[in-house]
């Protein structure tokens, strides 16, 4: 075990300066190689959101539009049927034939009503059968699938323009799961003003306002109090927006949002408008009358503007909203944690003081129980944490305070590879004359019970970065990675350096 | 090497350890464990504000009914953490909080750290945690099955449930708080406890291939005594890294260095005094090693 060839000596020494070389970047700037260990938000200061979808109110709405083709295509085909109803997400009827229904209810071809998911192998709906002909139709496991990851897709995109649009510095936005958006806001120390433009669907619509209850209107409140018969018909929605500025008008410096139409929207705003010259327009936000102009004059131009008693923050952030286009559904802050950049900083000195404290007090330990070979295995421990960090810089991983933790307690577990091989040693030389021989036995036989120690840390490591979330996963990851760098530090660099110094000197050595 | 008579402890070290352990897992059910927000859903505020106390801030919460509120000291002079339980209503409560204290205290406050955890994920928080944990004890079983035979993969198990419990239930005794953290640092635990059994099982199984006359009690009191100074070494240095993160590493990692330092405790003392007698309990010998391996070769 202490022979290495030469080539042997340089393959170590090769890995050990490559990896060391990474750990260098980080106290240097440079433009060649851009790798760089990332501070986690607790270490540098920032905002984590975790936001959650809510399709329920999506899947209302598609199934309520399935209603008129469902009704077309049973009256196309001659079927009769009777007490429709809508509830909540699934629709009921009672229907004479539904052997006929079914076959073309599941046609594969041309079916507008229920097509069919080619990529999950599912028609969008289903159907049961409650009892004789009544039945009810609702969507299956994977249309539900489709409405929600199309929503949860247009939501990701949504949430980042919204928030490239504030303009944070390097902003994280990445889908979680099913239902969930993870954002990590770096440096960001309130993210109120994030919280509120994303906690706004911003659903803009434009309709006319009618003189009294009639059908197919609701009452609405508007922004001064007034009790207003609004049309359910949606005039034209923000959809139609290329883009949207706040403006301050001249008459009154009362603050404005101006917008601009594109053409569907120019051609659809200047139809409604010419025809309705003297109505009242209403201009309504996620369910709410934002403002109630009169119509003037016909709006061809495809420009126009909107009032609402607004601060000058408040027409900022709905022109944002307005060009980032509306939330496909709500979207609710299911977990938060904003770390102030003072924070940060205080942990990041406490744990490079414990780091520092520590590491002094485990070296200063090791020299005075193993003296020649404490120097040793101190040398192999700076190496283990130039290598260490050299890794995480590789990957680019993130240090977290846990993290920092983690490479603590590298620091106090590394030596244990170094302890057994010494102690091994010790007691082979009580009993084997060649001290070669029994520093080589000493390696030999300890070589499986450091692997089997490690391991074991290496396991659950594994687990914790598995199911560890945020600043855990920053442990899990230095503890893994340390004991790699250990292992490679103990059982090559160190073994090195002992044979050196024996083969060399063999007849004073004490361990 | 040491030359210490372990085994002739075993006994009395057991009954110590079932009290603990039953005493553990009293405490654990009936007192129960002091969840963080991170597991029980709800808000976390730390704030520095030089000339307050932890009454005029509680009093300026008192009228805003959010039930269960917590106001301490946390660590520095100005330092404090509030924690409010879950409120139903997460999306707006921070802010109001906020406003709430800087319009009553009369100093200015720096918000450090502001979190919130809703219901559905505490609860997701707390499920992941817990199957990581017993993920871990299956993962160290099978590892140590393999390399070794069934008795010390029951051993190693008995030791792991020993400390994980043990460490629990002096948490729920001192009312330690129980976060994410907190898991990390019990995995670590199975970790460095299974460590260290794997280093005296090593031994054991070496030495019961070169001492066929050797009772499993007089091979586990060797095999401990061979690895003591190995095992005590060990400890020290992991301990001297784990207090300077308790003494230095500030205020949030103190909870985590805290569990490490009782777990390095709990999980060193476990290996000799759990896996080792349990070894003695299935009369582990040289025999078991042999069927293993003709097992194997037929």
């Amino acid at each position: 075990m202490l022979n290495f060839s030469k080539l042997n000596v340089l393959i170590i020494y090769i890995i050990f300066l490559f990896i060391g070389f990474f750990s260098i970047l980080n106290f240097q700037e440079n433009k060649i190689i851009d790798k760089k260990v990332n501070l986690g938000l607790d270490l540098q200061g920032g905002s984590y959101l975790l936001l959650e979808i809510n399709s329920d109110n999506l899947v209302e709405e598609k199934i309520q539009s399935k209603v008129i083709p469902i009704k077309k295509l049973l009256k196309d085909n001659g079927l009769n049927y009777q007490n429709f109803k809508i509830n909540n997400q699934n629709l009921n009827l009672i229907i004479d034939d539904v052997e006929k229904f079914e076959l073309l209810f599941f046609s594969k071809k041309d079916n507008v009503v229920n097509p069919y998911l080619d990529n999950y192998r599912s028609f969008e709906l289903d159907y049961k059968k409650n009892n004789n002909n009544e039945i009810e139709i609702s969507f299956s496991k994977f249309g539900l699938l489709t409405i929600n990851n199309s929503a949860l897709k247009q939501s990701i995109e949504i949430v980042r323009r919204r928030i490239d649009d504030v303009g944070t510095k390097e902003p994280t936005i990445l889908q979680r799961g099913e239902k969930r958006i993870l954002v990590e806001l770096p440096g960001l120390k309130n993210p109120e003003r994030i919280k509120s433009l994303l906690g706004q669907t911003a659903q803009l619509n434009f309709r006319l306002i009618s003189e009294n209850d009639e059908f197919g209107s609701e009452e609405l409140i508007s922004e001064n109090g007034e009790k207003l018969f609004v049309s359910k018909r949606i005039v034209m929605s923000g959809e139609n927006l290329i883009d949207a500025q706040p403006s301050i008008q001249n008459q009154n410096n009362e603050p404005t949002v101006s917008f601009t139409l594109d053409r569907l929207g120019a051609q659809k705003f200047g139809r409604a408008t010419t025809d309705n010259v003297g109505k009242r327009l209403a201009i309504v936000l996620d369910g709410e009358i934002v403002s109630a102009p009169n119509i003037n004059e016909p709006i061809t131009s495809g420009n126009g503007m909107i009032s609402g008693n607004f601060t000058f923050q408040e027409a900022t952030d709905l022109a944002l909203l307005l060009r980032s286009g509306a939330l496909p559904t709500p979207l609710l802050v299911v977990e938060e944690r904003t770390v102030g950049p003072d924070l940060g900083e205080d942990s990041i000195k406490s744990g490079v003081t414990s780091l520092i404290i520590g590491f002094v007090l485990v070296i200063l330990f090791m020299f005075f129980k193993y003296r020649m070979f404490g120097l040793i295995a101190n040398t192999a421990l700076i190496a283990n944490l130039i290598m260490l960090v050299g890794i995480l810089t590789i990957l680019e991983a993130t240090l977290t305070l846990p993290g920092i933790a983690g490479i603590i307690l590298t620091v106090g577990m590394a030596v244990d590879a170094n302890v057994l091989i010494f102690e091994r040693i010790r007691e082979e030389l009580k009993t084997e004359k060649s001290i070669i021989h029994a520093f080589d036995r000493g390696y030999a036989r300890a070589k499986i019970t450091v692997l089997d120690a490690n391991i074991t840390t290496l396991i659950a490591a594994a687990i914790l970065f598995a199911f560890g979330s945020g600043p855990v996963k920053g442990f899990a990851i230095t503890l893994g990675i340390g004991i790699v760098t250990t292992l490679f530090t103990a059982y090559f660099l160190a073994r090195h350096l002992t044979s050196l110094l024996v083969l060399n000197n063999n007849k004073e050595i004490k361990i | 090497m040491t030359n210490y008579n372990f085994s002739s402890k075993f006994k009395l070290a057991n009954i110590l350890s079932i009290i603990l352990f039953i005493l553990s897992v009293v405490f654990i059910t009936f007192k129960g464990l002091n969840y963080g927000i991170d597991f029980k859903g709800g808000t976390l505020i730390e704030l520095r504000s030089i000339n307050t106390d932890i009454s005029s801030i509680r009093n300026s919460l008192n009228d805003m009914k959010l039930g269960d509120v917590n106001v301490k000291k946390f660590g520095k002079e100005g330092d404090f953490l509030i924690k409010v339980e879950e409120q139903g209503d997460n999306n707006n409560i921070i802010p109001k909080i906020k406003q709430k204290l800087s319009d009553n205290l009369n100093s200015e406050i720096n918000f450090r750290r502001v979190e919130n955890v809703g219901p559905k994920v505490s609860a997701e928080l707390l499920q992941s945690g817990i199957i990581a944990i017993a993920l871990s004890l299956a993962a160290m079983l099978f590892y140590i099955w393999i390399r070794f035979e069934w008795q010390f993969s029951v051993g190693a198990i008995v030791a792991l449930f020993h400390d994980v419990i043990i460490t629990l239930g002096v948490f729920s005794l001192l009312s330690l708080e129980i976060n994410l953290s907190i898991i990390a640092a019990v995995l670590t635990i199975v970790g460095y406890s299974m460590n260290d059994t794997v280093v005296i099982y090593d031994r054991v199984r070496e030495n019961l291939g070169k001492y066929h006359k050797l009772e499993i009690a007089n091979i586990a009191n060797l095999s401990i005594n061979e690895t003591l100074a190995r095992t005590i070494i060990t400890s020290v240095t992991t301990l001297l890294a784990l207090f300077s993160i308790f003494i230095l590493g500030g205020e949030i990692l103190r909870g985590f260095s805290f569990a490490m330092i009782l777990g390095v405790f709990i999980g060193t003392y476990s290996s000799i005094f759990v896996a080792s007698p349990i070894l003695k309990f299935f009369k582990v010998s040289y025999k078991t090693l042999e069927k293993e391996e003709e097992n194997i070769i037929s």
